[in-house]
């Protein structure tokens, strides 16, 4: 992709990309902070519905987030991240489902029983995700260009066509997670509770992100970006490169869906589908894609558009094709690039 | 024995249906460097248009005149619109703007016309059956659908091969600065091009619209389909979209069939059921991995 | 011959009916820059293709320091030494010209999987970087971003980018492509003092670079080797004369 460079704000090299005086770090802390003080203050006034709301869209910004990272950071345009979001969302259900009905996930070679420990399901969905992404990523990543998004679609349709017709999980109709699963010392059942695990969830990973996309793997994802070929003539292989960063974005991508599925307590096929693929993409695009608050900026566009438009109209989604539309055609760099200036790549 | 063969019909059925969606968009692919989610909905544009005109003509051949046409005309009016600004943008704002026209076209489609579907019945000469060799009795109007199919292969290869507009379209997928240079105007070719698949996703949507149901989002499952066809026949090759479509509504027909039944030699039959309409649901994608894992650019790569 | 670091031996390449290379042999010795020349077409860009691993010959080796790299793919090459600048200059455009450097510095240092520690406060990254700048006159230009870059400082960058790679061959595709007369004399004078350190092959179509630089040239004539040898003797050849007056 092509962006031309402009001159702003540029951070000088040695301190803090985020600091308190340039207009960037202002904006992204102004985001994070309306996203955790809007629901406190709902919740002390008596309003759960936008507790709920608020995780909501946490939780789609965290997997937008690791979507990020694969399409804004690595150029790999999934269209096949709802797969993980999906499998997060079935760990978190399937073992729930095991725990309540004390009958083992697996029983053989080895019996696994369920589990509704919060913890145990994290692990598991991020494991689990990082397998499969292994898996569509080493083929997928054999491809560029079109065939990487149409194979990552499809591979995303393939796990979401087993689900919907494998009938021991509830097949089309989903399964319920009938109480939230739970963590030590801590009653998620609360809404305030839940919205701020998964507000912690989404801080850890952006400052994951943040974090690698300095480090040396980060310099050569950039680099496999920018110009593979560079990057191979330096002596490093891309294929690998972009392999981890693929697999590390399907797993921040999975966690964020198994807190989904605790927060709906509900999971279905529709998490799988290429409806909640498309939407995590438009989420990173409305926000500016590879821009690092890009997704948390998206998220809250996105949902409160679908609450606010979603009430006065069930045909929303026509709008927000609509400003999609006009998104991609003319406001190529999203709101983040409207609110915080234009990113120089440093 | 005749199940087999029906369900070989069934899947060449299927086969061309899927190479009428895939060869428009291989082709929108191959000579625009375009990718078109919103293909689906001309598809469904197409149905709808067909059973509206149907139900008040009375006619199914008038109402699928008027589904082919009403989507030629949806596909170039979207192409002067919105496509046209999408050719030298990257493959990331081509998917996020066509899925966009996708919610446009389906939350409007729904607007106007809700959500129940629409009942379009093929036409009274073909709705009966004939006997093939061997006994078995087949729809006549699903031989049609397999006819219309080879007709639309037959007269793109002729289109392609033979004609002028063939010879433009062919020096547009080998070299775009060239046919500029000749002094075709490619605006215009671009436009005819994009409405002509458009015109064959219609023609699909109304004969398969005829068989099940027309009703929004009836785009989207045939749209991954002939994604699959076209990323396993090679992106931009015609003949890869027959071959793959043909290889894909076979497997995935005869799967949906036979894999429970082969399931059922190990368990009971419901649960043989489950496992085996889960695993013939993933079968053509396995299918599409393991082409890929040799052939990385399908079976008849002609593009990157 | 005991003293050369890359020896191509018997290289064939053939596209279709087109033979682009043609039983290429040709040695490069420590402490000089053997010259390929040749005519438009000649299949130079095949042949370094082949040396830089991006296309694989039919058939013959290729030896780098005594270890058969034919095998192997572009970055394995690279961490053996096999360091290219490329005819259409090939760096990340929005980078600063310190950061493409320091990605073959980092290459250098071994496996790129460390996830933690910010390389903008990497000493080792930076320093080698810094240098392999300084070697190619660019140490003002270590902060601007690529895309701000004349013509001949991409061409520089290109080059300092294969030294932080501490090669032990260069392979340099038209350096002097599209520079004006003085860049190209830089140049010149920079690529003189480097090759005592690494041997240079060097592909360029610059007559008076060539005869200037180079040892031994070359002739590429329709992907064989026509004539070999010093400078006056690739004058005086008379094969060479109607090649390039043919042509």
């Amino acid at each position: 992709m092509t962006k031309p460079v402009t001159r702003t704000l540029a951070p000088q090299p040695g301190l803090p990309t985020a600091s308190w005086h340039d207009r960037k770090g202002l904006v992204q802390i102004g985001l994070l902070a309306l996203l955790l003080l809007a629901p406190l203050a709902a919740y002390f006034l008596g309003h759960v519905y936008y507790v709920n709301l608020a995780s909501r869209m946490t939780l789609v910004a965290m997997a937008a987030v690791g979507l990020n990272l694969a399409i804004g950071y690595g150029g790999m345009v999934s269209f096949g991240h709802a797969a993980y979001f999906g499998l997060g969302g079935y760990v978190a259900g399937i073992s729930a489902y095991h725990a309540f009905d004390l009958t083992p996930v697996i029983g053989w070679p080895l019996a696994i029983p369920g589990s509704d420990s919060m913890l145990v399901i994290w692990l598991a969905a991020i494991v689990l995700c990082g397998l499969l992404a292994l898996v569509i990523g080493a083929i997928s990543l054999r491809t560029t260009g079109v065939y990487f998004i149409m194979i990552t679609l499809a591979f995303a349709q393939m796990i979401y066509y087993f689900a919907n017709s494998w009938p021991t999980y509830g097949g089309e109709d989903g399964l319920p997670i009938y109480l939230r699963n739970s963590l030590p010392w801590v009653d998620t059942g609360n809404a305030l509770n839940f919205f701020l695990i998964c507000f912690a969830g989404l801080v850890l990973s952006l400052a994951l992100v943040s974090r690698i996309m300095k480090s040396r793997f980060g310099a050569a994802l950039t680099m496999a970006r920018l110009n593979d070929t560079r990057l191979a003539t330096a002596g490093i292989a891309p294929y690998p490169i972009r392999l981890v960063a693929f697999v590390i974005s399907a797993m921040i991508t999975g966690l964020a869906g198994a807190l989904y599925a605790d927060l709906n307590g509900f999971v279905s096929p529709t998490m799988l589908s290429w409806h909640m693929s498309g939407e995590l993409m438009v989420i990173v695009i409305l926000g500016g894609v590879g821009r690092l608050y890009g997704p948390l900026a998206g998220a809250i566009l996105f949902v409160l558009m679908e609450t606010l438009l979603g009430g006065l109209t069930e045909y929303w989604k026509l709008f927000l094709g609509l400003v999609l539309l006009l998104v991609v055609l003319f406001a190529k760099y999203g709101v983040m690039g409207w609110l915080a200036g234009r990113e120089r790549h440093e | 024995m005749t199940l087999l063969i029906e369900q070989l019909i069934n899947g060449l059925q299927l086969g061309t249906m899927l190479f009428l969606m895939a060869s428009g968009l291989t082709l929108i692919f191959g000579v625009m460097g375009l990718i078109n989610l919103a293909h689906g909905s001309f598809y469904m544009v197409g149905a709808y248009a067909t059973a509206l005109v149907s139900a008040t003509t009375g006619s199914f051949l008038v109402g699928l005149a008027a589904g082919i046409a009403v989507a030629a005309a949806v596909g170039a009016l979207v192409e002067l619109i919105v496509i046209r600004r999408l050719y030298h943008r990257p493959h990331l704002d081509q998917v996020l703007a066509t899925f966009a026209l996708i919610l446009i076209f389906s939350e409007g489609t729904r607007w106007l016309f809700g959500s129940s579907p629409l009942w379009l019945n093929p036409p009274a000469a073909l709705s009966g059956s004939v006997t093939l060799p061997g006994g078995l009795r087949y729809p006549i109007y699903r031989l049609v659908i397999i006819a219309v199919g080879i007709a639309v292969a037959v007269g793109m290869y002729l289109l392609i091969s033979r004609t002028r507009l063939g010879m433009r379209i062919r020096a547009g997928e080998s070299d775009r600065e060239m046919i500029g240079a000749l002094g075709v105007n490619i605006a215009r070719l671009y436009t005819l091009v994009f409405a002509m698949g458009a015109a064959l996703a219609g023609l699909a949507g109304a004969m398969v619209g005829a068989l099940q149901s027309v009703q929004v989002g009836m785009g989207e499952p045939v749209l991954i389909l002939a994604f699959v066809v076209i990323v396993i026949g090679g992106i931009g090759s015609i003949k890869g979209a027959l071959y793959g479509a043909i290889l894909v509504g076979v497997v995935d027909t005869l799967g949906r069939i036979f894999l429970p039944a082969f399931f059922r030699h190990f368990m009971s039959p419901s649960e043989a059921a489950g496992v085996g309409s889960a695993i013939a649901a993933m079968l053509i994608y396995v299918l599409m991995a393991v082409i890929l894992a040799f052939k990385p650019k399908g079976l008849f790569a002609a593009h990157d | 011959m005991s003293d050369a670091v890359l020896t191509l031996s018997n290289l064939n390449k053939r596209f279709g009916a087109l033979q682009a290379t043609c039983d290429v042999s040709l040695d490069l010795r420590a402490g000089e820059i053997h010259a390929l020349i040749g005519p438009n077409g000649a299949g130079k860009s095949t042949l370094i293709g082949q040396i830089a691993g991006g296309l694989k010959p039919d058939s013959g080796s290729i030896v780098l320091a005594g270890q058969e790299i034919t095998p192997l793919s572009v970055a394995q090459r690279a961490r053996l030494g096999l360091g290219r600048s490329f005819q259409v200059s090939s760096l990340a455009e929005p980078l600063s010209v310190k950061r493409n450097v320091m990605i073959a510095v980092q290459a250098l240092q071994g496996h790129s999987f460390r996830f933690w520690k910010p390389v903008h406060r990497d000493e080792s990254l930076l320093m080698p970087a810094m240098e392999a700048l300084e070697r190619m006159a660019l140490t003002h230009r270590a902060d601007t971003p690529v895309s701000e870059l004349s013509h001949g400082e991409r061409r520089q960058v290109e080059v300092a980018c294969a030294l932080a790679l501490k090669p032990r061959v260069l392979l340099l595709d038209e350096p002097m492509a599209g520079l004006g007369p003085e860049g190209s004399a830089h140049l010149t004078e920079l690529l003189e003092a480097l090759k005592h350190e690494v041997p240079i092959l060097l592909i360029e179509h610059d007559m008076d670079a060539v005869f200037r630089l180079a040892d031994r040239i070359s002739v590429l004539v329709a992907g064989a080797v026509i004539a070999h040898g010093d400078g006056a003797e690739i004058r005086g050849n008379p094969q060479v004369r109607e090649a390039y007056l043919g042509d």
